[in-house]
């Protein structure tokens, strides 16, 4: 069954709210990644709150779906999902990067019920999921129903490691697998297609065995549909090239790739806020 | 005198001593663990055989995975694996695991905590006539720096086998060294092991020990051999052998230098970083005394026969036996 318009319309709702959390909480930490969060949001939110199985309640639930974040920097949008989502209280979301906080500059897993596994340094995300969907493959043959999520971003796949895993997923048929690249075309640099061209990125992709879906990342219809179609695809792992526009939601941002690294001050989180309750 | 106590090899001073690479040990080991625990899996990276990791992918196919020549990813697979309950064992050379694949080991394996067992072959300059490139005299340093990794540097082929099944039941992400040449074996099936306790492998008969000598890997063999030769010439020394370099067993070696005033390490690594280093951490801390260190001295290897290069570094009969004199002018 597809996603309903209903079902549309409350989850752009809650991605803006997602939105609104994300640049209070960059504010108050004075630190942090803005561009990535903001654009994704629309992907987190259908997957935590459509596509994903899992359960608030009982992060360690063995039946639930993995999630692999591998772009760690991005994790303010994975923080503020989860709060929404009632993994821990949004009350919380005022400590990121703070000491002591669960809410490590990068993820930590031991620090965060629900944090699959600790990220940061670029590149290492894929391998990871890819070693979890061959280890349930193992126990619980091809059909588990469990699904293993990774998302990255585009800059990182300039990471060799990132292709040593693709070749890996396309060689082992991993149909549980399904990655979700930010393609906002910025990295910290500049331009990814000036910094390291990726194009033809699709393509690539191809070439290693999956099955590549490109998508609008902000449509909610787009995305929930890509997502059903690469559990519906048995047989290869599937790639969901989500073009975004990076800080999505605050036009004075958008495209920007200075955004990438930097938190908003107390003037530009108004701005943002302005434009995210219109 | 061998310390009866660990029931060792008593032809490890003959002709026929039997010879045996820790790899195979390590081989065995991992078998006999598969079979006792299902969690276990194996990933190589396109060395199989060469590791010794054949012989569980021919007891449990469905369990061993080829990563192809890919060592970050290995790294990190494996990883993911032991997220999802398994305990792998992933195996290539030293060189490039850990080398290579460092900063996965440390973020994805022990910054995430996850039981994974890193297999390093290859190992020390022995590995002879490959060359430099392919001899890792710097794993130990690389590992035994990255917090909650223990690390662990069998004696023999005997010891690599119960090393590798007593690291498959501990949630530690662990690292050992594996080597390639044939190497006499100085323990038997009945000498026991424990991660993290040292052992007295040769002991003064009657007199006190003048010298203690810390030893790890098969280069331990020939630090026995100067140990025989000073018991003849009426000198006591005495030898622990230090498998585990991290969480070491720190009360033995304090113990030892309280016992014999005088510390010499041996080991087939940089001497910076690695045993030597470990051990006069320990000892500045606690019971300084005079140490010297037998190891390669800042320089890389390159090709020759096991036996040249090891005489080169210092790691051959003489070498150790001239140190050994030297400490106690």
């Amino acid at each position: 069954m597809s996603i309903t318009p209903e079902q549309v319309t409350e989850l752009e709702k809650k991605a803006n709210d997602i939105r609104i959390d994300i640049v209070k909480s960059l504010a108050k930490a004075g630190t942090g990644h803005t561009a990535g969060p903001l654009d994704m949001a629309d992907v987190f939110t259908t997957l935590y709150f459509y596509s994903m199985r899992h359960n608030p309640k009982k992060p360690d639930w063995e039946g639930r779906d993995r999630l692999v974040l591998s772009n760690g920097h991005i994790c303010p949008v994975l923080y503020v999902t989860m709060a929404h989502a009632g993994y821990f209280a949004a009350s919380q979301l005022d400590t990121l990067r703070v000491f002591g906080s669960s809410l490590q500059g990068h993820p930590h897993r031991e620090y965060l019920p629900g944090i699959e596994t600790s990220s940061g340094p670029l590149g290492s995300g894929l391998s990871q999921a890819v070693g979890m969907a061959l280890a349930d493959r193992i126990d619980n043959g091809k059909t588990s129903g469990k699904f293993f999520y990774c998302l990255m971003g585009d800059g990182e796949t300039n990471e060799g490691q990132i292709w040593e895993a693709a070749m890996m997923a396309g060689k082992e048929q991993l149909g549980n697998l399904i990655c979700v690249v930010d393609r906002n075309n910025i990295q910290i640099d500049g331009f990814t297609e000036d910094i390291m061209p990726l194009e033809p990125y699709a393509d690539k992709w191809e070439a290693f065995g999956f099955h590549v879906i490109s998508i609008d990342g902000h449509n909610i219809e787009e995305i929930a549909d890509a997502i059903d179609q690469g559990k519906a695809v048995f047989e290869k792992p599937t790639m969901i090239i989500a073009r975004t526009i990076s800080s999505k939601g605050v036009p004075a941002w958008e495209r920007d790739f200075h955004w990438h690294g930097k938190p908003p001050k107390d003037d530009e989180l108004q701005v943002a806020l302005d434009a995210l309750k219109k | 005198m061998l310390n009866p106590k660990l029931k060792l090899n008593e032809k490890l001073f003959s002709e026929d001593c039997e010879k045996k690479p820790t790899r195979n040990g390590f081989g065995e080991g991992l078998v006999k663990a598969g079979k006792k625990n299902k969690q276990i899996v194996a990933l190589c990276c396109d060395l199989t055989e060469s590791v010794r990791m054949h012989f569980f992918k021919e007891a449990y196919p469905e369990r061993f995975i080829e990563v192809g020549v890919a060592e970050q990813n290995l790294a990190s697979v494996a990883s993911g694996m032991a997220a999802m309950g398994k305990i792998p064992f992933a195996a290539s050379y030293a060189m490039f695991n850990p080398g290579r694949n460092w900063e996965q080991i440390r973020t994805t394996v022990a910054y995430n905590n996850v039981p994974v067992k890193i297999v390093g072959g290859h190992a020390g300059v022995s590995v002879a006539q490959d060359g430099g490139t392919h001899q890792a005299i710097e794993d130990i340093a690389i590992t035994r720096v990255i917090p909650r990794m223990e690390v662990i540097v069998p004696v023999d082929a005997h010891q690599a086998d119960l090393a590798t099944q007593a690291i498959a039941q501990t949630d530690a992400p662990t690292y050992i060294r594996l080597e390639k040449q044939k190497t006499r074996v100085i323990t038997t099936p009945k000498t026991p092991f424990e991660i993290g306790r040292a052992q007295v492998l040769w002991e003064p008969e009657t007199m006190s020990a003048r010298v203690g000598i810390i030893s790890c890997g098969s280069v331990t063999a020939t630090v026995l051999d100067v140990a025989h030769y000073f018991e003849e010439k009426g000198i006591g020394v005495k030898v622990l052998n230090m498998h585990t370099i991290k969480p070491m067993d720190k009360e033995a070696v304090i113990a030892l230098a309280k016992e014999t005033e005088r510390i010499v390490t041996v080991e087939e690594h940089q001497r910076a970083g690695g045993l030597g280093s470990a051990v006069a951490e320990v000892l500045v801390e606690n019971h300084p005394v005079p140490m010297r260190m037998c190891g390669v001295d800042d320089v890389f290897g390159e090709s020759g026969t096991a036996d040249e290069l090891l005489a080169k570094h210092g790691l051959d009969f003489n070498g150790i036996k001239e140190v050994v004199e030297d400490i106690m002018r």
